[in-house]
């Protein structure tokens, strides 16, 4: 992808790559507006919304911020512990459902 | 005195690749980043914290959206723009979006100049991201008073569930406060590369340091990562 020497004189890229990456993120958002435009609902909604994310959240990191240039000394050291972070979201589901549950059978508003 | 005279320094020397590249770097001498500058390594980190705090306020309205018996107001209504007398769900929201991915392009092409040594596109291009930023920012105070004028209160909404105040105004709050932050930054940095601080390696008047053109870089870090931030808030708040 890209020659181990570019950090001698700092990141040096052609202006083109960035302008192609611009135009995918211009894509990608009109993409995800899109699914609300036609109001999709439902699992397709999600997996499409999360699959934009991640696609327009993985441009800006790689090529923008240039981790992918990077040693993966720093790619390691920064992108793995937000990962971690879906740890964090699996524990507040459990919490949340519960205290969904809690609310519903105390406060009389359930079945 | 005298240089000594190094024969074999560490960078003459062959690295290994993928994982004995990971953990030769991290168990070697002095510095874990080989190639990597103290300043860029500390904004990451920095941006990695930033990361964490931004993950604390999507969880925690990801748990009081899962865990609240009223129903949760429909972003796709509730941030929709009568425009010619025709209801379009979200515009506001689509054009900031735009906004900001645009902002992160010119950003992205002034460090490229900056590492050209080009000091008026440098300069241009980043005065053109912090105009982006403004205009983003601008359009959050439209919204806001928007919002807020159709009864829209931390404590309460006229649509649903209360929560949905308090989670809308201290995610977009917070978000917006480092807009703000990065545009002030923008404009002192593009003041610093239009004046040539950088080729005349000019010191610093806070740190007395001498910058180089890696700092429109660092800047840039920062930059992109409050687009990055608004693409998980766009899909999480205002999609979902």
């Amino acid at each position: 992808m890209a020659q181990a020497s570019v950090h001698v004189a700092g990141q040096q890229h052609p202006i083109k790559l960035y302008l192609v990456v611009w135009g995918w993120l211009f894509v990608l958002s009109t993409c995800s507006y899109l699914v609300d435009y036609f109001d999709i609902h439902g699992y397709l909604r999600w997996f499409l919304i999360l699959l934009f994310m991640v696609l327009k959240a993985g441009l800006i990191v790689a090529v923008f911020m240039h981790m992918a240039w990077e040693r993966l000394a720093l790619m390691y050291a920064i992108l793995v512990p937000p990962v971690l972070v879906l740890v964090f979201v699996g524990i507040m589901v459990f919490e949340s459902d519960y205290t969904h549950v809690t609310r519903l059978t105390f406060f009389g508003m359930g079945p | 005195m005298a240089e000594p005279a190094l024969t074999n320094t560490g960078e003459a020397l062959t690295r290994p690749a993928g994982w004995q590249q990971i953990a030769a770097d991290w168990s070697s001498d002095q510095r874990a980043f080989k190639n990597v500058s103290w300043g860029k390594v500390m904004m990451w980190i920095f941006l990695l914290s930033d990361t964490f705090i931004f993950s604390c306020f999507l969880l925690s309205y990801m748990t009081v959206r899962m865990s609240t018996t009223v129903p949760w107001p429909n972003p796709s209504e509730v941030f929709a723009l009568t425009i010619g007398g025709k209801s379009i769900p979200l515009i506001l929201i689509a054009i900031m979006t735009f906004i900001l991915i645009s902002s992160s392009g010119t950003m992205a092409m002034a460090v490229n100049f900056g590492y050209r040594r080009d000091r008026a596109r440098t300069a241009a291009l980043m005065l053109a991201t912090a105009a982006f930023g403004a205009t983003f920012v601008g359009m959050q105070a439209f919204e806001w008073t928007k919002l807020i004028t159709e009864g829209v209160r931390p404590w309460g909404n006229p649509w649903g569930a209360v929560q949905f105040g308090s989670s809308f105004f201290m995610i977009t709050g917070f978000h917006g406060t480092h807009v703000t932050i990065g545009v002030i930054f923008l404009i002192i940095m593009a003041r610093k590369v239009w004046r040539g601080d950088f080729d005349q390696e000019r010191r610093g008047f806070f740190t007395s340091r001498k910058g180089n053109y890696e700092v429109v870089e660092i800047m840039g870090l920062y930059w992109h990562f409050v687009d990055l931030v608004w693409v998980f808030i766009f899909a999480l708040f205002y999609l979902w």
